[in-house]
């Protein structure tokens, strides 16, 4: 168990380094999803005033979209000098190395999120902020939801052929609960009067979904990624 | 070379194993075949060739003998027991070099062996990719990036990342593509010495003066099936060339 | 014994499909309605029997992935095409019944888009299988499996959201004059299911046996 834990620690190091060198991950990331929220602001906003409820949306479809480009690039790494095959082939539990990917990809989006969310906050005049705790979990555990089934199709993806378009196609219908769950929770924190048991109650069905899907997908990594 | 740091490790739980043995063992991708009822048997201490041409199933039989892929059909042994799920224990004993080096190139020679170490569950990670430097004769471009390495010393690191655990079983995908003639023939001395350890080496090649050094045994492979390597000739460049040609004839007069 | 038992199947599914017209028509006409609440008698069991598929598909790819049996990654391809094909029964014959019902094409429902998201993953199924190139069989199997777990999140999700779709607990209050032609069109859609499923199962077995020879003659 503990050596578990060190290979994904390891793993999720390593993308780490490899990130604060090149920030190339990072930084087009990042760029990217506030060119989608400029583009949703095109679509969204009315008159100077954003569009009722719109803000969350935008917010989560620019985390959405921002993840599917760091989960390409990040196995594109893997896949680039067949590194993902070494690692395989290395004396560990397979799915070690898919905690270690999710770990990275997990830190990578809570950076890019770090400069979002106050951003989407700041134009659109939305109080992200006025109930911290909520806000904090309902996005961590959106991502980390959203994150986990990606990281797992973006792994086996490495082997396909069109992995670029697959990676979407598959994703998005799979985590549309998490994107509801994500978008009405932020939608309610954002009312005039915030309804914090609905809020709790998206907030627990976040728990339920990362829960499943982080079981299924440590049960999954092993048989998918035998070729 | 042969220092304390690379003798087989004993204190692990590892499934080590004296002989490899391919039974009948096929491979393909959809309806492409790569490999076919290959059969053939290596035991510790020996150096197996496979030569033949790009798209020959070299690459297919040494990634099916290192458990990246399964086979389609027939079984791969080691040793005694045959293994159906291929675990971490038996992993621990194989090193594969691949030809497209399996290294980061954003991290220095130093921190891919590291890592490397590390994930294998080595001890004295500093010391041993010390040594893994000076036997790639790199020490002093360890703190280099290897993305700005030549082919040639991409190929030395990632030689020295597949013996790093003193694998048992080590696989070598074109070793020498790229090497200069002074790392040409240290490899060779190498392959000496990993041979008098007793490991299995599997080599895929198609650089003939080489292999004639080191090889004990050569197969051919030509489109995904293993050929017998004409005894005709006083080469391995004319061995091949005369398999080749009695492969062809027949089909000619088809 | 398959081909017994599917010309069984194909006789029991026949009997089904001439009758139900009958039934139908002879079923108690709904004064509100009018003829559209006819479209009930398809629009229910093709749901019915999408569902059934989606659960196969997913259940037989978990055994595909585990066990490697052929057979079940074969039961889960056919499937998956036919949760398509009677998903697209049902958006097409759902819309026709709510343009009178509600007025508009689509409603943003929780069944509507449940199942609108669970006939999308499985098209994303289908894509993967066709352009993932050779080994994706074993991807796809994955990826039905999330899919199939998906199905509970999906509901909650999108009913909490918002629901203005007749419940399933219509059935029990229908007039017992339209209860049986429903059960009987619904038995005749499962049929139709296990019928086109073994049909495609033994079409793909019939299609790795050819790619079994080709492969000997290549050798």
């Amino acid at each position: 168990m503990r050596r578990f834990f060190t290979v994904a620690l390891l793993i999720m190091r390593k993308d780490l380094r490899v990130e604060t060198r090149s920030r190339e991950l990072f930084l087009t990331t990042l760029f990217f999803s506030v060119s989608t929220v400029l583009v949703f602001a095109f679509g969204f906003v009315r008159d100077g005033r954003p569009v009722e409820n719109a803000v969350a949306g935008i917010l989560w479809i620019a985390i959405a979209f921002a993840g599917t480009l760091a989960l390409g690039r990040t196995f594109e790494r893997e896949r680039y000098h067949d590194v993902l095959r070494a690692l395989l082939l290395a004396p560990v539990d397979r799915p070690a190395i898919y905690v270690g990917k999710l770990l990275g990809i997990l830190a990578l989006l809570a950076a890019v999120e770090v400069v979002i969310v106050p951003l989407v906050a700041l134009l659109f005049q939305a109080p992200l902020f006025r109930q911290p705790i909520l806000t904090f979990l309902l996005l961590s555990l959106g991502t980390l939801g959203f994150s986990a089934v990606g990281t797992l199709f973006g792994a086996m993806l490495v082997r396909a052929r069109s992995r670029d378009v697959l990676l979407p196609v598959l994703l998005y219908p799979i985590t549309i609960p998490v994107i509801i769950a994500g978008v009405r929770g932020i939608a309610v924190l954002l009312q005039p009067e915030v309804d914090v048991a609905m809020a709790r109650a998206w907030i627990g069905m976040l728990v339920f979904f990362d829960v499943v899907f982080i079981t299924l997908s440590l049960w999954t990594f092993e048989p998918v990624m035998t070729e | 070379m042969a220092s304390s740091l690379h003798q087989i490790p004993t204190t692990q739980e590892c499934s080590d194993f004296n002989r490899v043995v391919f039974v009948d063992v096929s491979k393909y991708f959809g309806r492409r075949r790569a490999l076919a009822h290959v059969s053939l048997e290596c035991g510790t201490g020996e150096i197996l060739g496979f030569l033949g041409g790009n798209g020959a199933g070299k690459s297919t039989l040494l990634a099916l003998a290192g458990t990246i892929l399964a086979p389609s059909s027939g079984e791969i042994r080691y040793g005694a027991e045959s293994v159906r799920e291929p675990g971490p224990a038996l992993r621990a004993n194989i090193g594969l070099l691949s030809h497209d080096f399996q290294l980061y190139p954003e991290l220095t020679a130093r921190e891919n062996l590291e890592f490397f170490a590390a994930l294998y569950g080595l001890d004295q990670v500093r010391d041993r990719s010390d040594e893994a430097l000076r036997s790639a004769g790199l020490l002093s471009r360890g703190d280099d990036f290897v993305g700005g390495f030549s082919r040639g010393m991409k190929q030395r690191v990632a030689l020295e990342r597949t013996l790093l655990h003193a694998p048992r079983l080590v696989l070598l995908d074109e070793p020498f593509a790229g090497l200069d003639e002074g790392s040409s023939s240290a490899l060779v001395e190498r392959l000496q010495v990993l041979k008098s350890e007793g490991r299995i080496i599997f080599l895929a090649t198609h650089d003939f003066e080489v292999a004639e050094l080191v090889l004990d045994r050569a197969m051919l492979l030509r489109a995904g099936r293993l050929l017998p390597l004409s005894r005709a000739g006083e080469s391995l460049r004319a061995r091949y060339r005369d398999s080749m040609q009695r492969e062809l004839k027949p089909r000619r007069l088809e | 014994m398959m081909h017994r038992m599917f010309s069984v199947v194909i006789v029991v599914a026949t009997i089904f499909f001439v009758c139900a017209p009958v039934f139908i028509a002879w079923a108690p006409y709904e004064s509100t309605m009018g003829l559209v609440q006819k479209i009930f008698y398809f629009h229910v069991p093709s749901w019915a029997a999408m569902f059934v598929a989606a659960f196969v598909c997913g259940i037989a790819s978990a055994v595909f992935l585990f066990r490697g049996r052929l057979i079940s990654d074969r039961i889960a391809v056919a499937s998956a095409e036919l949760v398509v094909v009677f998903g697209l029964i049902g958006l097409v014959s759902g819309p026709l019944w709510a343009r009178k019902a509600w007025g508009v094409w689509w409603q943003w429902d929780a069944r509507l888009t449940m199942a609108l998201v669970l006939w999308m993953i499985f098209i994303a199924y289908l894509l993967l299988r066709e352009y993932g190139g050779p080994g994706s069989e074993k991807l796809a199997a994955g990826v039905a499996l999330f899919g199939m777990a998906n199905v509970p999140f999906v509901y909650w999700s999108v009913n909490v959201w918002r629901t203005v779709h007749p419940t399933t607990n219509v059935v029990p209050t229908l007039v017992p004059g339209m209860r049986g032609p429903l059960w009987w069109s619904l038995v005749g859609f499962l049929l139709l299911y296990v019928l086109a499923m073994m049909a495609r199962v033994r079409l793909e077995t019939q299609r790795a046996a050819l790619e079994q020879i080709y492969r000997e003659l290549d050798d």
